[in-house]
């Protein structure tokens, strides 16, 4: 896809401002056009060895804008340069159909949205990109009405209005379609569609025959075949997410958000979800659509918001701005330094995994892992990283392929087997998966050793509790007793315990999947030390995490995965953020074609 | 492009919407009729065996001893369908047996109806803490009615003490309901019928019902399609509250002494059972209250049948706990099987 093409086509359309005529914008749009700039700083400063390259393949045929300054080519630039009156934005037209104004929402201690912004207009289709965790769930989940913003303003029609929940939602003319299709099982597609509004007839009874019907006849618009009669358990997810656009669209929406709606359909729905995303912009609603795949916010988006950390960096049109800019909008923070400087010396192949395939989840993986090596996998949210794990680990069940530990293959995948093989796995759910949560911190540890702990077939709590206050020592975990539940640690030194769990076996080689998810930045830092410890101390490391900065800093090498492929391997001085978020988003293919 | 925006009107091809009714119907009929037969078949066996057993007088008193039953299982299956479960119908079911039929020796000539109407009021009281403690304060349903079980039951036996109301205290009137008949049907058996359909009806047809389901196939779904869970979840406990209320009242009528111990230690896990055997998913979100009511009959009549054939009642509930595994194991059965047909139906019809 080419990226300038839908751009400039659309350029012309770009209707002229009236903010200022709004009077609300100075308020609004100054911060995300200043601190848009910041990542220009950043990089400008940092990887100018690194990035043209890429940047000269990918935008030269596109719109020739290779040659001039990587700096000046950033957003807030750009639309400096069309002159002040066409506004901030250079997009909608008066006032914006949905406006989020500098909200912040905490779950905790953990801020998912620190200042987030975003105007939606009528006959708009708006893009919003970020990395994981940049917090545009959250925000989606704000303008449902799911959540409530702990600070900041919400306007419909200019007119602030406090969500109370979804309902009050729909009824503002706000259909959502998540990212995860949220349908009733046990109910008719047609049910699904028009639940809490079905047609009714004669003392408030439902109309079904009408209901069948008008369910028809949106199927027959989105033109696809689906019977409106038909339970709803067992459907593919194409078809689920075609229900939830059914939905949104029998709401006669005036705004619809579409969170990440094409990452489970096939090419021909997706070019029909377009369609009908043109047809509404056409009919002057909104579109609010998330994708992490950017050939498509250039494809049918006008306006584009970046987020990043749980704050807007950038929001503006999009004509103008190439693929590499909103990468480096969403990546934009400071480089990470590896902690750890000394060299990685990889000893001998512990894992090898050779054309590893689960149909319709993974294909074709190969890799290996030496000791003393932290190998990442990097990749986005749904890319199949976990699920490869899963498999190397002996969880689920592979259709192809061959994992080899130490020169031993795996036969029939039982994490019993790859645990006798010298393998621990610290899952990425540590509470569900990871931990008994109202065992104590002593029982937690020993879980995985009990073998060793055992004397004449009893588990001796005095070794036990050797064992944990060993671990713990070395672990430097806190806490009250080791006799208290796990439950009471902080995530931080609950994750320890998981690791101590699986330390305690002495593995030749880990897998942790995102070690540091929810876990405060000091924390954070130790369990990056410890794990770069264990490489040296001879244990070979794979490691998933969605974090970049994270892989940069403790990764020896880094795979990243694309929808289920191998998309790139970089060594850890090739490796940058724009690179792996490049291959990760599939900018990478593009620029190799 | 912009005229298919245009609201959706007249259908336009009618036989796909027969079709996908008639493969819902049948599969929906299916799950009732795999009651009726194995109904039928214990009819038969026992008929065979012991010709009585299909006397009018019989099947008047086994339709008479399952309405209370069939009753209640229509409470427990509005609240079943929302992925929760009522077990302290017993205990209200016993309250309210012991008052209501109490005010008879209280206030003399007191009506009939007023009666029921406070053994509603006191049904729909209990199911009212029941729904608060779940929907607002989201404990676990099995947690809640299992404590209100227990505390409505000690408030029973504090009210009732010792005492008990005895048959004479009680006016002909009342104690003639579970004997009228009409055409020989037990008229109990027909108004406990017009209700369960008219339960059945209201579930089926009208949103908040349908809304019920939803809240049970798919919690979280339902929240973010801005259906008032909560309080459609109260709604639910305090209706099967009530209902079980006046499944207090009939119990008084018909066996007209009561004590503290009423309705049995057994009878919450018995409607459960019924509603389960009548093909009401135990997590929620499908089912009928025609089902469940089918599935209570079944209960009866087996308890009947081997009473008439002599087999000790030991048999009764190993029967009853059979069924209740091949109930839930079909239940599994038919949905995978159901969604696999579904699926290849749709493949089909994809080319």
């Amino acid at each position: 896809m080419d990226p300038g093409h839908s751009a400039d086509g659309h350029a012309g359309q770009a209707q002229e401002p009236a903010h200022d005529r709004a009077g609300q914008p100075p308020a609004n749009d100054r911060p995300p056009a200043s601190s848009a700039r910041a990542p220009v700083d950043d990089h400008a400063s940092q990887v100018p060895a690194n990035d043209p390259p890429p940047a000269g393949q990918a935008q030269a045929p596109a719109d020739g804008h290779a040659g001039r300054a990587l700096a000046d080519d950033l957003p807030a630039g750009g639309s400096a340069d069309e002159g002040q009156p066409q506004g901030p934005d250079g997009g909608g037209e008066g006032v914006p159909l949905l406006s989020l104004r500098h909200a912040a929402k905490a779950f905790g201690a953990v801020h998912a949205i620190v200042d987030g912004s975003i105007d939606l207009y009528a006959g708009e289709v708006h893009g919003l990109v970020g990395e994981n965790g940049a917090g545009k769930s959250t925000l989606v989940k704000i303008l449902a009405g799911v959540y409530q913003p702990d600070s900041g303003e919400l306007l419909v029609n200019g007119a602030a209005t406090v969500l109370h929940g979804p309902a009050a939602a729909q009824e503002a003319g706000i259909a959502v379609i998540y990212q995860e299709p949220t349908l009733f099982p046990d109910l008719t597609a047609a049910e699904n569609i028009f639940m809490g509004r079905q047609p009714l007839r004669r003392g408030r009874r439902i109309d079904a025959r009408q209901m069948r019907a008008a369910a028809r006849a949106l199927f027959e618009r989105l033109g696809v075949r689906l019977d409106p009669g038909r339970i709803c358990r067992g459907l593919s997810i194409a078809d689920q997410q075609i229900i939830e656009i059914a939905k949104a669209l029998s709401l006669e929406a005036r705004v619809i958000v579409m969170d990440e709606p094409t990452a489970a359909l096939s090419a021909t729905e997706v070019t029909r979800l377009f369609d009908v995303a043109a047809t509404l912009r056409a009919a002057g609603s909104a579109v609010l659509f998330i994708s992490h795949r950017l050939e498509e916010v250039f494809e049918i988006c006008q306006r584009v918001t970046v987020m990043r950390d749980g704050r807007q960096v950038l929001s503006r049109k999009l004509a103008g701005l190439s693929a590499d800019d909103l990468v480096r909008a969403m990546v934009g923070r400071q480089l990470a330094d590896r902690v750890d400087d000394e060299p990685a010396v990889p000893g001998e192949q512990v894992l090898r995994v050779e054309r590893l395939t689960r149909e319709g989840v993974f294909t074709d993986i190969s890799f290996d892992v030496r000791a003393g090596e932290i190998v990442a996998f990097a990749g986005l949210v749904g890319s199949g990283r976990s699920e490869v794990a899963r498999a190397v680990f002996g969880i689920d069940r592979y259709d192809a392929g061959s994992v080899t530990v130490r020169g031993r293959r795996l036969r029939g995948s039982s994490p019993t087997s790859a645990m006798a093989a010298g393998m621990g796995f610290v899952p990425e759910d540590r509470r569900q998966q990871g931990l008994v949560m109202d065992m104590s911190v002593q029982q937690n540890m020993a879980l995985a050793s009990l073998g060793r702990l055992r004397h004449a077939g009893l588990i001796s709590s005095k070794s036990e509790r050797n064992f944990a206050a060993d671990w713990a020592l070395r672990l430097r975990i806190k806490f009250g007793r080791l006799t208290d539940p796990v439950s009471q640690l902080s995530g931080g030194n609950q994750q320890k315990v998981v690791l101590a769990k699986w330390l305690g076996r002495e593995p030749a080689l880990l897998i942790v999947d995102e070690p540091t998810r929810g876990i405060d930045i000091a924390t954070k830092a130790e369990v990056h030390r410890l794990l770069m410890q264990l490489a040296r101390n001879g244990v070979a490391i794979l490691m998933i995490s969605s974090e970049l900065p994270e892989v940069l800093r403790v990764s020896d090498r880094i795979l990243v995965m694309r929808e289920g492929r191998l998309a790139a391997e970089y060594s850890r001085a090739d490796a940058s953020e724009e690179k792996i978020m490049s291959a990760a988003t599939g900018q990478l293919q593009e620029q190799a074609q | 492009m912009s005229t298919t925006l245009a609201p959706p009107r007249e259908p336009s091809g009618a036989p796909a919407d027969v079709g996908s009714r008639r493969l819902t119907d049948r599969v929906f009929r299916v799950r009732e009729s795999g009651i009726i037969a194995v109904l039928a078949l214990f009819v038969l066996i026992t008929a065979v065996v012991q010709p009585r057993f299909v006397s009018s007088s019989n099947i008047q008193f086994i339709l008479v001893d399952t309405a209370v039953y069939a009753l209640v299982a229509l409470g427990e299956t509005m609240v079943i369908i929302t992925r929760n479960v009522d077990l302290s119908v017993q205990s209200v079911l016993a309250l309210s047996a012991y008052l209501s039929a109490g005010l008879f020796g209280h206030v003399h000539g007191i009506p009939i109806p007023v009666v029921f109407l406070v053994g509603l009021g006191i049904g729909l009281a209990c199911g009212a803490a029941n729904g608060l403690m779940v929907s607002l304060g989201r404990v676990p349903s099995l947690v809640v009615t299992l404590a209100t079980l227990y505390i409505i039951q000690g408030i029973d036996i504090l009210v009732v003490g010792g005492n008990e109301v005895v048959a004479s205290s009680l006016p002909s009137g009342f104690v003639a309901i579970p004997n009228v008949t009409i055409f020989g049907i037990p008229w109990l058996a027909i108004a406990v019928a017009a209700v369960i359909g008219a339960g059945a009806y209201y579930l089926r047809s009208f949103r908040s019902g349908r809304e019920l389901y939803a809240i049970g196939s798919n919690p979280e779904g339902a929240q973010l399609a801005g259906i008032p869970v909560a309080r459609r979840v109260f709604t639910a406990f305090t209706l099967c509250g009530g209902i079980a209320g006046v499944g207090g009242v009939l119990w008084a009528a018909q066996y007209q002494t009561i004590n503290s111990s009423a309705g049995g230690t057994n009878f919450s896990l018995i409607v459960i059972a019924a509603v389960v055997v009548g093909g009401v998913a135990i997590f929620g979100g499908s089912g009928s209250a025609v089902g469940a009511a089918i599935g209570a009959l079944l209960l009866g009549t087996i308890n009947v049948a081997l009473d008439v054939l002599g087999i000790s009642d030991f048999w009764d509930q190993a029967i009853a706990g059979f069924l209740l595994l091949l109930a839930i194991t079909l239940d599994r059965g038919i949905s995978v099987r159901l969604a696999e047909a579904l699926r290849k139906r749709s493949a089909r019809d994809g080319t």
